[in-house]
């Protein structure tokens, strides 16, 4: 028996030589045929490496890189295709729900049927009257919509055929003190645009952030690439950054994905530069302030999508709002799929019209993880750069849970879809499955790249155990982060809700 | 008018008869899974739910149960003298171990399953899947001769003391299934220990005497002479006397790795054709169970991996001191003897008794490896460890996860 063991022994290691040397071989025969071997995967041997313990590839020389092992790619049928759809809105709205923080029922500075320019003043809120709140668009105030308790759900302009802006001065940034900078963006409007981290909020003006952080890119399921949503608006971005590097003691770091690493991102200047690659949610904020530099007890630090801080930067560079804004119309119910380019509010009706396969359709402002379900009368929250569509899943399906007849998206092994890594599912809103006490067997962990243990965490929050919530990690996140977990969670428990419970109550103890 | 009609239409009210709509619920959401569409949070859900992840615990654990039920008759007809090839008497061997296992069965979903029913309809909640898991592992890790009302009793302890008390599914601490063994152990230590409870048939039966057979074997008798098979004959069966049903741990423990050698090969105790509990002699197949798990994702190989490591660290640590033959006995050996695959196959990875932290698994499987192994070999009373040092470790399976928490947390609120 003994000496079994030791031939098999013997022939495992005389095949680990035997390839080890091929390999070997393989990689010189690369070389001198000129193959990159840093870039291509030549060779049998699969190109092992851990977390962080990799090699730096040549193109993260401008900054650090990080490999996120963790996550989870949801392959959804409809990508966006590089058209641009010619639907149009003429109606926009505001939504003061967008901004989180502002008391439910905001000052308004105008009334129904009153004109406004681009970038004139539309509400602000009554704790903070510095911060304005501006028009997307010029043209007519036509509604105030309400909802319960009489909050303003909506400040509706029906826009003019041709946009006119308001103009503004803005301050040379070589010579304006930090307090002037700020006051500047608080007037003109772009101050809602910043997000504070921990909790979501808009900034207080006195504020400043440790650093600012950038994504500039988006892995959640369809997402809109940014290389397009930005197109034509470098100069614009380039002058955000340059207003948000004399906002903060830091930097404003920028999280680059590895495959846009030869773009014009890389050349941006006044900012670090973070590499990543990896799978959902490498591209959210979150987990990229994670790995640069994450957020510990009273530290603040500021994040922005892309167009945001071009649109800041228009002010700079334009002299005027610019909150021109492409969007992705995405998913599989959707008859032809691109962008339209259009305003921030914009009416979803319209953006969709004509556009739709069947009735029987969820409309989501943003993706299927953490988008806002909207009918056709709503319009698009203030950084939602994606419409997607998707189907109800409203139907019994018999065995479902033991042989479901469709092929469906999962982070386990349980369906075959580890043999098809390319196919592209076309999902529905069905929640395969009734919710269950929580089962901890390690899914969260599994998709989610940071050092946290989601289960903990949301436990702790049932819990209302304040120095736990904060320990375990509750101000590194958003729901943005912790919504694969949701995907994943064998219990379908609402992780989202409660991380944002947890949220709110950390906040309210501030 | 389809099933889904029928379905919709005999709905019991759910305030008059909560328990008649409970079951409805069950059979309803097990024949067409629900129509509910997300609200609030994400739009789209993975296609995994908790009875998906269940069944494929079930499904690995087919093939054992395959074994398991052959694997009775044949170590009946071993230990009767007759049959001494594994395939001979296919027939009788597979309607022997079926006539012993599926009463088994029964009487674990009935006892366990109803509990479960009649506490969901207290509860007013849908009943939870955990049951089906633990209800086909009962079965695997009892004797093949327990007899039913003791296996009832434990399967009541376990389900209402284990789990219910404490909230039901992902609730429990205790591993159901092992609690219910564990019950046996202490409450009735004769039915699960010595040398005769392993092979049916034999329990109990003076010296002199003859192995019989009860009603359901003289039914297949008609049908075997019909067919002009052989059939069950209690008078060609050995007078017992004397005979053993030791299985090779109690040999190693008395005398070392001779002792088992002489009586089984090395071959046998690989395949699984020895005497031992219903499910756990046979490693080929459960290591497919546990490779299927692996793949899955629905069992964690770190604890699997982890527990293989501590056993073998300890077997070496006991080679080393050597003080019994049952130490001397070479590490690698201890793998062939006893349930240890089964063990950390499908039972240390219970994710609701686990450590839930990827550190914690590592920690809590290597532990279960390590005291296990120490409890086979050095306890006197009962050769075999795994039942209690899972146990054991469930019990601290939540203070390792509050250090690897802690360590955690201090990391966070330190650099503040």
């Amino acid at each position: 028996m003994l000496s079994t063991t030791l031939i098999i022994i013997g022939v495992i290691l005389l095949l680990a030589v035997i390839m080890n040397v091929s390999d070997s071989l393989l990689q010189i025969e690369a070389k001198k045929s000129g193959i990159d071997i840093e870039q291509e995967d030549i060779g049998i041997i699969p190109n092992l490496s851990f977390d962080g313990g990799g090699k730096k590839p040549a193109f993260a020389a401008g900054g650090s890189y990080h490999k996120l092992k963790q996550g989870f790619d949801i392959k959804l049928a409809g990508e966006a295709t590089h058209d641009v759809l010619s639907n149009q809105s003429s109606t926009f709205a505001i939504r003061p729900m967008d901004y989180r923080g502002i008391a439910p029922i905001p000052k308004l500075f105008v009334e129904v049927g009153q004109e406004v320019k681009a970038g004139e003043p539309l509400f602000f809120n009554k704790a903070t009257p510095d911060i304005i709140y501006p028009a997307p668009v010029s043209g007519e105030v036509v509604e105030v919509r309400r909802g319960a308790k009489r909050a303003i759900s909506d400040v509706v302009i029906l826009a003019d055929k041709k946009i006119t802006y308001h103009t503004v001065t803005a301050p040379d940034l070589t010579k304006a003190t930090r307090e002037e900078l700020v006051a500047f963006l608080m007037q003109s409007g772009v101050w809602p645009m910043i997000n504070k981290r921990p909790f979501d909020v808009v900034p207080a003006q006195d504020e400043v952030p440790r650093d600012i952080f950038i994504s500039t890119f988006d892995t959640a399921p369809l997402a809109p690439d940014t290389m397009i949503l930005l197109a034509g608006k470098e100069k614009d971005f380039q002058a955000g950054v340059n207003v948000l590097s004399q906002l903060t003691e830091g930097s404003v770091h920028l999280g680059i994905q590895d495959i846009a690493s030869s773009s014009w991102l890389s050349t941006v200047n006044n900012a670090e530069k973070h590499y990543f690659s990896g799978k959902h949610p490498t591209g959210n904020v979150g987990v990229q302030i994670h790995h640069i530099n994450p957020i510990r007890s009273n530290d603040t630090v500021w994040t922005l999508g892309v167009q945001e801080v071009a649109s800041i930067g228009s002010l700079f560079t334009k002299g005027y709002l610019d909150t021109s804004r492409k969007v992705a119309l995405v998913g599989d119910e959707f008859q032809s799929t691109g962008y339209v380019e259009t305003y921030l509010g914009a009416n979803i009706g319209e953006l969709v019209k004509g556009n739709l396969k069947s009735e029987n359709t969820r409309i989501i402002a943003g993706d299927v993880l953490t988008g806002r379900k909207v009918n056709t009368e709503d319009f698009i929250s203030a950084t939602t750069d994606q419409i997607t569509t998707v189907k109800e899943g409203d139907y019994n399906e018999f065995l479902g849970w033991l042989v479901p007849i469709a092929p469906r998206p999962s982070t386990s092994g349980t369906f075959p879809n580890f043999l098809f890594p390319k196919h592209k599912f076309i999902a529905d809103t069905n929640t395969h499955g009734e919710q269950r006490a929580f089962v901890a067997s390690g899914q969260y962990e599994s998709v989610l790249p940071m050092d946290i243990y989601p289960t903990h965490l949301v436990k702790a929050i049932l819990a209302n155990d304040y120095e736990r919530m904060e320990g375990l990690g509750i101000n590194e996140l958003s729901e943005e982060d912790i919504a694969i977990c949701e995907f994943a969670c064998v219990s379908k428990q609402p992780l989202q809700k409660i991380l944002r419970q947890g949220l709110d109550m950390m906040r309210e103890q501030l | 008018m389809g099933l889904l009609d029928i379905f919709k239409k005999i709905e019991p009210d759910k305030k008059k008869s909560p328990i008649l709509h409970t079951l409805y619920d069950a059979a309803f959401t097990f024949a067409y899974s629900p129509d509910s569409v997300t609200d609030g949070g994400v739009h789209i859900r993975d296609g995994l739910d908790l009875k998906r992840m269940m069944i494929h615990v079930v499904l690995a654990l087919q093939l054992c149960f395959l074994f398991g039920t052959y694997n009775i008759g044949h170590q009946h007809f071993v230990a009767g003298g007759e049959f001494l090839g594994f395939l001979e008497g296919f027939h009788l061997k597979l309607i022997h171990g079926l006539i012993q296992l599926v009463p088994i069965v029964l009487v674990t979903m009935i006892v366990g399953l109803g509990i479960e029913i009649i506490f969901a309809a207290r509860k007013g909640h849908a009943v939870e899947e955990g049951f089906i898991v633990s209800g086909m592992l009962i079965p695997l890790i009892m004797p093949p001769d327990t007899p039913l009302w003791i296996l009832a009793v434990s399967i009541a302890f376990a389900v209402i003391i284990g789990k219910e008390a404490f909230g039901g599914t992902g609730m429990n601490i205790w591993n159901v299934a092992l609690l219910s063994r564990v019950f046996i152990f202490f409450a009735y230590p004769t039915t699960i220990s010595g040398d005769q409870v392993w092979v049916s048939g034999y329990e109990g039966l003076a010296a002199g005497t003859q192995a019989s057979y009860g009603w359901a074997h003289g039914l297949f008798n008609s049908l075997f002479e019909v067919m002009g098979v052989d059939q069950f004959d209690s008078a060609r069966t050995a007078v017992v006397d004397g005979y053993s049903g030791a299985t090779p741990l109690a040999l190693a423990y008395s005398g070392g790795w001779e002792a088992v050698t002489e009586k089984f090969s090395v071959a046998q105790m690989w395949w699984g054709t020895i005497p031992g509990s219903i499910g756990e002699t046979s490693k080929p197949f459960i290591l497919i169970g546990a490779l299927m798990l692996i793949v899955t994702k629905v069992a964690s190989w770190r604890i699997m991996l982890s527990a293989t490591i501590g056993a073998a660290v300890m077997a070496l640590l006991l080679n080393a001191w050597g003080a019994t033959p049952f130490m001397e006995v070479p590490w690698y050996y201890q793998f062939y003897m006893g349930s240890f695959f089964f063990a950390a196959a499908f039972m240390a990875t219970d994710p609701v008794t686990a450590s839930t932290t990827n550190t914690g698994k590592w920690i809590y499987g290597f532990l279960i490896g390590f005291i296990g192994m120490i409890v086979r070999v050095m306890n006197p009373a009962y050769p075999e460890g795994w039942m209690l040092a899972i146990l054991f470790l469930n019990t601290f399976s939540a203070l390792i996860d509050h250090y690897v928490l802690e360590a955690n947390m201090k990391k966070r609120l330190q650099s503040a």
